[in-house]
């Protein structure tokens, strides 16, 4: 049996419907823009009812509603019953902080499928030192009992750096704890807030390899218990990750305010416009708006990605990783070996994994800047 | 928390919660749904994951199959024994 991401196909896979920026945590690598929506511009209950309408006809298989936090939507519940009516398969990503066990099992009732908990660290100081909530690791392990004895499968989501990357195998033993299936390993990935807090998020190459080394043998002792994915980072890599599996061909995400990007952090690129579904229907964006079409398939790849055997598997990589570091998003992407910022890219990442530094700036309203200003390409 | 699955001839296998099958329109295919994942199985996958209902034993699908394909027995107890040991250790799979 395959997994269809091995597979073209012309449907998008999966809708990541980001319901808010709103959020009660403050993680300093939050993949949100910089430029936080506020909640006056957030889509109203009938327009997302619509989208999730238009996403299921359009062929989307799977929903996840993300934020900011989902859970601050009061209406969440009535989106998850209409994903159950057209058809889509629905993944809560969630901090886990704001409900009780009442809403948990109306949510149930309402036909959610799936929920990934976050955990910023395995015990309660450092992750609410990370997340910048208090009492957040009490109230998400009581919500984890929640939701498995509600029946609900549960996946641990796991965002990995410097400053918690020692505390792995805990992480690990944190999942089998809880009774989750699966836990995603992610690492930072260097665009918008986690781009502003790289000299206090990057790891060292060794913390990575130890890392890599601790997932592999856990996957080995945990087989038909734990199903570890793992997202390994590009920046001391050779070659690029096949970022969304490529731009415009399996994800679409709409922003609290309707936007329609090939991927989450696709507003870092500024120079790009985006449609939004109250202008236009999700069908018409995906195939024809021109922020999807710029960068999707091969045709708009510079050398050496256009002669290159991987051109279909990495699909060029990031185009907000490009964006970052090379003032181009239609650079090659700089993760891979053959880009002529390659080294300046590995040079910054080893710099900021050296750096004296354990302040965060945390992801709030206060702290928005207006532009995510691209580092300069010299 | 329970230890690996191991699936012999007396299991009796079903999808877990938050793995479904079922087919979609747009794309004319069965597909396995599951947790940021989607499975396309192939015709022979397709039959054996129909008849994992929870109630039909391993050795009884194979009966079904070996009857309704006009294959030797023991070829199929072999592939699809391992094919839902390859699925459970995937978490898609559940006895």
């Amino acid at each position: 049996m395959s997994e269809t991401g091995r597979n073209p196909i012309d449907f998008p896979m999966a809708l990541l419907a980001e319901l808010t920026h709103r959020c009660p945590l403050q993680c300093p690598y939050c993949s949100n823009p910089v430029e936080l929506e506020q909640a006056g511009r957030e889509l109203d209950t009938g327009t997302w009812l619509r989208v999730i309408e238009e996403a299921a006809e359009l062929g989307a298989l799977q929903i996840h509603f993300s934020g900011g936090e989902p859970t601050v939507r009061k209406d969440l519940e009535e989106m998850v019953a209409r994903a159950r009516d057209v058809g889509l398969y629905s993944n809560l990503i969630t901090a886990g902080v704001l409900l009780d066990e009442d809403r948990v099992g109306r949510l149930v009732d309402s036909g959610l499928d799936h929920v990934q908990l976050s955990f910023q660290d395995s015990e309660a100081t450092g992750a609410e030192r990370i997340g910048g909530y208090p009492d957040a690791q009490k109230k998400k392990l009581r919500f984890a009992g929640w939701v498995r004895a509600a029946g609900l499968p549960l996946t641990l989501n796991l965002v990995v750096h410097r400053q918690n990357l020692d505390h792995l195998p805990q992480l690990i033993e944190l999942a089998v704890e809880l009774g989750a299936q699966r836990a995603e390993i992610a690492h930072v990935q260097y665009y918008g807030w986690a781009f502003r807090n790289r000299a206090a998020l990057m790891p060292t190459r060794e913390q990575l390899e130890r890392a890599t080394a601790t997932v592999e043998e856990a996957r080995e002792r945990l087989k038909g218990r734990l199903v570890l994915d793992y997202v390994v980072p590009d920046y001391y890599a050779r070659r690029p990750k096949s970022c969304m599996g490529g731009w415009g061909r399996r994800f679409l995400n709409v922003s609290p305010a309707g936007k329609v990007l090939p991927c989450h952090a696709a507003e870092t690129i500024t120079g790009l416009r985006f449609d939004s579904v109250t202008e236009r229907s999700l069908a018409d964006i995906w195939q024809h708006s021109e922020a999807f079409e710029i960068y999707r398939g091969t045709d708009w790849m510079p050398e050496p990605c256009r002669s290159c055997e991987r051109r279909e598997i990495d699909w060029g990589g990031c185009r907000c990783q490009a964006f970052a570091i090379t003032g181009e998003a239609g650079a090659t992407d700089p993760a891979c070996a053959l880009s002529p910022f390659h080294d300046q890219l590995v040079a910054l990442a080893e710099a900021d994994s050296g750096a004296d530094c354990r302040d965060f700036v945390y992801r709030r309203f206060a702290n928005v800047v207006r532009r995510n200003t691209p580092m300069p390409a010299k | 928390m329970a230890g690996r699955i191991t699936i012999s001839e007396e299991s009796v296998p079903r999808l877990p919660p938050g793995v479904k099958l079922r087919h979609d329109k747009a794309r004319d295919q069965w597909l396995v749904q599951a947790p940021e994942r989607v499975f396309v199985p192939d015709p022979i996958a397709l039959e054996v994951i129909r008849r994992c209902n929870g109630e039909a034993s391993v050795g009884a699908i194979v009966d079904d199959l070996a009857k309704t394909f006009q294959a030797p027995r023991e070829v199929i107890l072999g592939d699809v024994t391992e094919m839902l040991q390859d699925l459970a250790d995937k978490a898609v799979m559940t006895a």
